[in-house]
């Protein structure tokens, strides 16, 4: 009896120690993952000259608005901000559209170039021509200094497309079967079944292809760095981001380069970690939401045919 | 029952359907949404597949392909006989590419393990949705992070080495070729752990929790069992994402390479896809460029296949 007693709670200590350790492992991976946001936020409300001294790590020291207004006054930034939400927003619309479509048609098995047609789509994962004869034939498709280089050549990807159609796949045949008994067509199958029933696979493509062209940068550096009008949010952090590495070396150079001639002053440094903190906003504030969409689409993905 | 067999056997008719003039007409509708499809794929990526012939002339624009006189192999020589360029860079992008390879997966399958030995639900999903949040951030975001964390004025990494005198004064890290590699492997680390997860913590809910019960029964602690259940239980998912994975190595590698160079680490970070970017677009060597994007795609090809070979031969599930 006692050998039993003490044999349980020698176990209970291990226990214990080995949730210690536990907790301690993630603690330190949520700081690590944490704290380089969470300073540079606390550097995006901090004054620009106070934050040269150091020292700021999770909290402002001499709280200001100045970092945000003066990045919300650039033009630049301004239309950035305006490109990338329009991108965003049209090329999920019709991206996802498209990539439906013809998820549902390659997903009729009954359709005699279903299978072909899957196979174009699948190769191009494997092989494509590469950046240059990439670019060369967007350019000569007139896609070069236009807004629709960000929405045209990726209109349709085949991964996504492949995790669609699994999903349609995936649904009970019968529903299709005894409608097209009842004589539906294929557009009234699509409409009435498929994309009701497919909410929560658009959802994850959706969130993909939005994460994906809100966070696109350099097909902007390519196609549309002479046109201040068509750059992106990302594309003009960029910019910032190398006026910085230029400069750096001495504190001093960056706060000379970057005086903006008011009695207050912003530094190249004050003014990325605003801008970070803005372009990163839309996504972090959103996705905590979706999560159960994106872990679908990613095991769906994973158990690709 | 009778239904099911019914159902199958229609099915099994239809894929083996001949293509006649009658199906076609039934099908009309599918095949008319088809075309515009079909046309996209073609010319948005096979098109560009005829660009390859650029890599076998001396391309001159306003000749275009049809026009420029052709070279043989010319082009490929250049890239390996008489200058060291390429050779380096496809060592950078091959070391880049394991190095991110080894430590994404060891990191990945840890914080999994780890974090389902974590029983309380509240705390789970909190880890893990902060665990998701690095990869929701662009490149840019997280190279201009990282270069303020590894600052040598007042970057956190520098401030703690040195309290911890492990330094006796602040580095600047990235003017150290040692360290370029690792910089990158852990900035990916750092952004796709989380993420990288997600697959392996779904495997792992698929695990029998019999056996788990049977294992406590028998005496097995908490580490016992994640040693002898939840990895084995997981070795063929990652048994396939690591063979995957290893025809991607050399496609790894561009955007962090590209945002996080300098003139002093130029010789190590440069990758294959820089390469391409810096002769073919920046001094339109449009030939060039191609020759080298072409011998990427075909060592990832071969690669590719030798990972789906293997995993074939291992009598693990077939991805693709």
């Amino acid at each position: 009896m006692k050998t039993v007693i003490k044999r349980r709670k020698r176990i209970d200590i291990g226990g214990l120690i080995y949730s210690f350790i536990i907790g301690l492992i993630l603690t330190i991976f949520v700081i690590v993952t944490l704290y380089p946001i969470l300073n540079t936020l606390a550097i995006s409300f901090n004054d620009a000259i106070d934050s040269l001294r150091g020292g700021i790590h999770l909290l402002p020291r001499k709280f200001t608005w100045y970092n945000y207004i003066t990045v919300l006054k650039k033009d630049n930034i301004i239309t950035g901000f305006y490109i990338s939400v329009l991108r965003t927003v049209v090329a999920t619309v019709l991206q996802l559209s498209a990539t439906a479509l013809i998820a549902y048609v390659v997903s009729r098995k009954d359709y005699v170039f279903a299978k072909p047609i899957t196979v174009l789509y699948v190769l191009t994962m494997y092989v494509n021509g590469g950046l240059i004869p990439t670019f060369l034939l967007n350019r000569a498709l007139g896609l070069a200094n236009s807004f629709w280089v960000y929405i045209l050549p990726g209109m349709v990807s085949a991964f996504n497309m492949l995790v669609i159609r699994t999903y349609i796949n995936g649904l009970p045949e019968s529903l299709q079967e005894s409608a097209m008994i009842d004589g539906a067509n294929f557009t009234t199958i699509f409409v009435k079944i498929i994309v009701p029933l497919c909410k929560p696979v658009f959802a994850t493509i959706a969130l993909f292809i939005a994460v994906y062209q809100w966070n696109s940068w350099f097909d902007t550096m390519l196609y549309n760095r002479m046109n201040d009008n068509l750059t992106t949010l990302q594309y003009e952090l960029m910019k910032l981001l190398s006026s910085v590495s230029q400069l750096s070396g001495s504190a001093d150079a960056s706060r000379v380069a970057a005086q903006s001639g008011a009695s207050t002053q912003v530094t190249t440094v004050s003014i990325r970690a605003a801008a970070t903190i803005l372009t990163s906003l839309p996504i972090v504030a959103l996705y905590p939401f979706l999560q159960r969409y994106f872990v679908t689409g990613l095991t769906i993905g994973g158990i690709k045919e | 029952m009778a239904r099911k067999n019914n159902v199958n056997a229609i099915s099994v008719n239809q894929g083996k359907r001949k293509i006649t003039w009658k199906v076609i007409k039934k099908q009309k509708e599918l095949i008319l949404l088809s075309i515009p499809f079909v046309v996209y794929v073609l010319l948005f990526n096979y098109v560009p597949l005829l660009g390859w012939i650029m890599a076998f002339q001396k391309y001159k624009p306003q000749k275009g392909i049809f026009g420029s006189e052709f070279v043989g192999l010319d082009k490929f020589r250049e890239l390996f006989i008489g200058n060291s360029d390429f050779l380096r860079v496809i060592r950078n992008t091959l070391a880049m590419g394991v190095i991110n390879l080894v430590l994404s997966f060891i990191f990945a399958i840890g914080f999994a393990l780890v974090l389902n030995e974590v029983k309380h639900k509240g705390p789970k999903k909190f880890v893990q949705t902060i665990s998701y949040l690095p990869h929701f951030l662009s490149w840019i975001i997280v190279c201009g992070i990282l270069r303020d964390c590894l600052s040598p004025e007042n970057g956190i990494v520098n401030e703690l080495l040195v309290s911890l005198k492990i330094l006796d004064a602040p580095i600047n890290f990235f003017t150290y070729k040692s360290l370029f590699w690792w910089i990158v492997g852990f900035a990916n680390v750092w952004k796709e752990t989380g993420w990288n997860s997600i697959i392996y913590l779904a495997a792992i809910t698929a695990i029998n929790p019999d056996l788990y019960e049977a294992a406590s029964i028998d005496g097995a602690g908490r580490l016992r069992k994640m040693w002898h259940i939840t990895l084995p239980g997981i070795k063929p998912t990652i048994f396939i994402l690591l063979l995957i994975n290893i025809g991607w190595v050399l496609n790894a590698g561009f955007e962090i390479q590209y945002l996080l160079t300098n003139g002093i680490v130029q010789s190590v970070s440069q990758t294959i896809d820089i390469y391409v970017l810096k002769y073919g677009i920046s001094l339109t060597d449009y030939s060039l460029g191609t020759a080298a994007g072409i011998f990427r795609s075909l060592v990832s090809i071969i690669l590719i296949y030798l990972g789906n070979l293997a995993a074939k031969l291992a009598g693990e599930e077939r991805l693709f």
